[in-house]
């Protein structure tokens, strides 16, 4: 296959852009990808000015694939991936649901692990169980629902909306 | 003022006592990082939502019934207090330059201080005497269920508590020992203890000076890992490789004092001389002879002296400290001047 940029040079980069849930595919030469410099790329992967910016940059390599999406910009505090790499800090907690699919990998190197396994707030737990309940319960209603269960459905519906009014109160009150 | 009540005042009062261990752990510390949903963190934050911050928390700990914390904004205060106040370990060095809505708040023994807007909103600690670990994770255990009774924490079911820096996510806690070393470095045993330290998901740096030459044999010794493991896990593997480096420690020490008696006692008495009776002493120099004068103290070797002057005087000695409590700016040839005086006279002090 041939570089979709120059028309040239065979492709042996693949770039896949997921940009507001709309996937693109890219196949591009290396020189067209590191020309069109969408990526951080290590140019030199032995200098390190930051152990954590050199974790993070992808390096190109023919025959790897690489994901970009959404402009890599975290929609609470517009802080983008490249600049969290050269920085190594995130500019606000939703950074982590907004690079959530890059995180596992980095952390992992950092921590040789990407799960929490510690304590759990007392309030804000309480939110995260219901809501982890409320997701449950919906499941089940859609299965009632699909095999015609409808008291059964009615039933879950009520205790949905029920835990729904608790969350609600959990996240808006107690300040 | 009298030397004693200087001293009194000026030190933080956990530092008066000795805690456990303390012929070895200097001090042991437990710190949590936490930050409030939705604003960006310190390094994103534009000033009014800095402001932001340090107002939720200010009115956080305006219930005192848990917590008789005292709130002080640094921007009230001079360059040289903040600098003392790093000295004691009350803030961090990154804290002490100050800056708009940074502020830190303590208990009067100053155990506990919780830092606004430092590198994540809240830096709470709680630093104990000796080899205390789970202590001090208890009582900042406490403090942070208080917290969190009043403020939104930044937590996400996978990544646990969500920091700026991705080397604090999870448990967002630091929990580390100072500890004094010299017996294993005049054994040459140092670089031994810190490979194996490393090897086990601790960090070791030495308190002062640059690189692996550490001052005063004084080292820090923290976990580098927070996330994947719980709070009790991190604290327990510390305490194991610490109650380690106490018993090598405790047994080099009582090596030097079979195989080598005499060169140990003629260093260590050279270095109380001349902690008694020089006129000029840089902080480095100081740092290096009490270490030898505590060992000499830990060994029997110098009687009258209370071990208490050892942890009094590394901080008392730092530059911001001695600026602080002369109450103006010195230059370093005087500085050297003044600490060579303030060393002698508490020196004095213990002896009488």
């Amino acid at each position: 296959m041939l570089c979709q940029n120059c028309g040239e040079r065979t492709a042996s980069v693949h770039v896949t852009r997921i940009i507001n849930g709309e996937k693109t595919e890219l196949y591009l030469c290396e020189q067209c990808a590191r020309e069109k410099g969408e990526l951080d790329f290590a140019t030199d992967p032995f200098s390190f000015h930051n152990l954590l910016a050199g974790i993070l940059k992808p390096e190109i390599h023919p025959g790897r694939s690489f994901i970009q999406t959404d402009g890599d910009q975290c929609k609470n505090c517009q802080m983008s991936f490249a600049e969290f790499g050269r920085i190594g800090r995130f500019g606000c907690s939703e950074c982590y649901n907004e690079f959530d699919f890059r995180l596992d990998q980095l952390l992992r190197r950092i921590h040789g692990s990407a799960r929490h396994t510690g304590k759990i707030p007392e309030r804000k737990g309480k939110t995260i169980l219901i809501k982890k309940k409320i997701k449950e319960l919906r499941n089940e209603l859609e299965r009632a629902v699909a095999k015609e269960e409808f008291e059964r459905a009615a039933e879950l519906r009520d205790r949905i909306r029920e835990l729904e009014r608790r969350s609600m109160f959990q996240d808006g009150g107690e300040g | 003022m009298s030397l004693r009540d200087l001293i009194n005042k000026e030190l933080s009062k956990w530092m008066l006592a000795p805690g456990p261990e303390s012929d070895v752990v200097i001090s042991s510390r437990v710190r949590l990082a936490r930050n409030i949903t939705g604003i960006p963190f310190p390094n994103r934050a534009t000033p009014e939502q800095a402001k932001q911050v340090y107002n939720q928390v200010q009115k956080a700990l305006e219930d005192r019934t848990a917590f008789n914390l005292k709130l002080v904004d640094l921007s009230r205060l001079s360059e040289i207090e903040r600098t003392a106040m790093m000295e004691k370990h009350l803030i961090s060095p990154m804290h002490a330059e100050g800056g708009q809505y940074k502020g830190v708040a303590f208990s009067e023994d100053e155990v506990i201080s919780v830092m606004i807007n430092e590198e994540d909103h809240i830096r709470a600690q709680v630093l104990y005497p000796g080899f205390q670990v789970e202590e001090a994770y208890r009582v900042v255990n406490q403090l942070d269920n208080f917290l969190e009774s009043k403020l939104d924490f930044a937590f996400s079911e996978k990544y646990g508590y969500l920091t700026a820096c991705p080397t604090n996510v999870g448990t967002g806690m630091r929990a580390s020992v100072m500890v004094h070393l010299p017996g294993l470095n005049l054994a040459n045993r140092i670089q031994q203890m810190l490979q194996g330290v490393s090897k086990l998901g601790l960090t070791v740096r030495g308190v002062f000076g640059e690189g692996t030459e550490a001052q005063g044999n004084l080292y820090q010794i923290s976990n580098q890992v927070t996330l994947g493991r719980t709070e009790e896990e991190i604290i327990d593997n510390l305490n194991r490789v610490t109650e380690k480096i106490i018993e090598n420690e405790r047994y080099w020490r009582q090596q030097l004092l079979k195989e080598r008696k005499d060169d140990l006692t003629d260093r260590i008495m050279r270095s109380y001389g001349l902690l008694m009776y020089a006129h000029k002493m840089s902080s480095e120099e100081a740092v290096r002879l009490l270490s030898d004068v505590r060992l000499g103290i830990d060994l029997g070797i110098i009687k009258n002296v209370e071990p208490n002057v050892f942890s009094e005087l590394i901080v008392l000695t730092r530059p911001g400290y001695l600026q602080k409590i002369e109450n103006k700016t010195l230059k370093p040839e005087e500085r050297d001047i003044r600490r060579a005086a303030l060393i002698r006279k508490r020196l004095r002090l213990t002896q009488s």
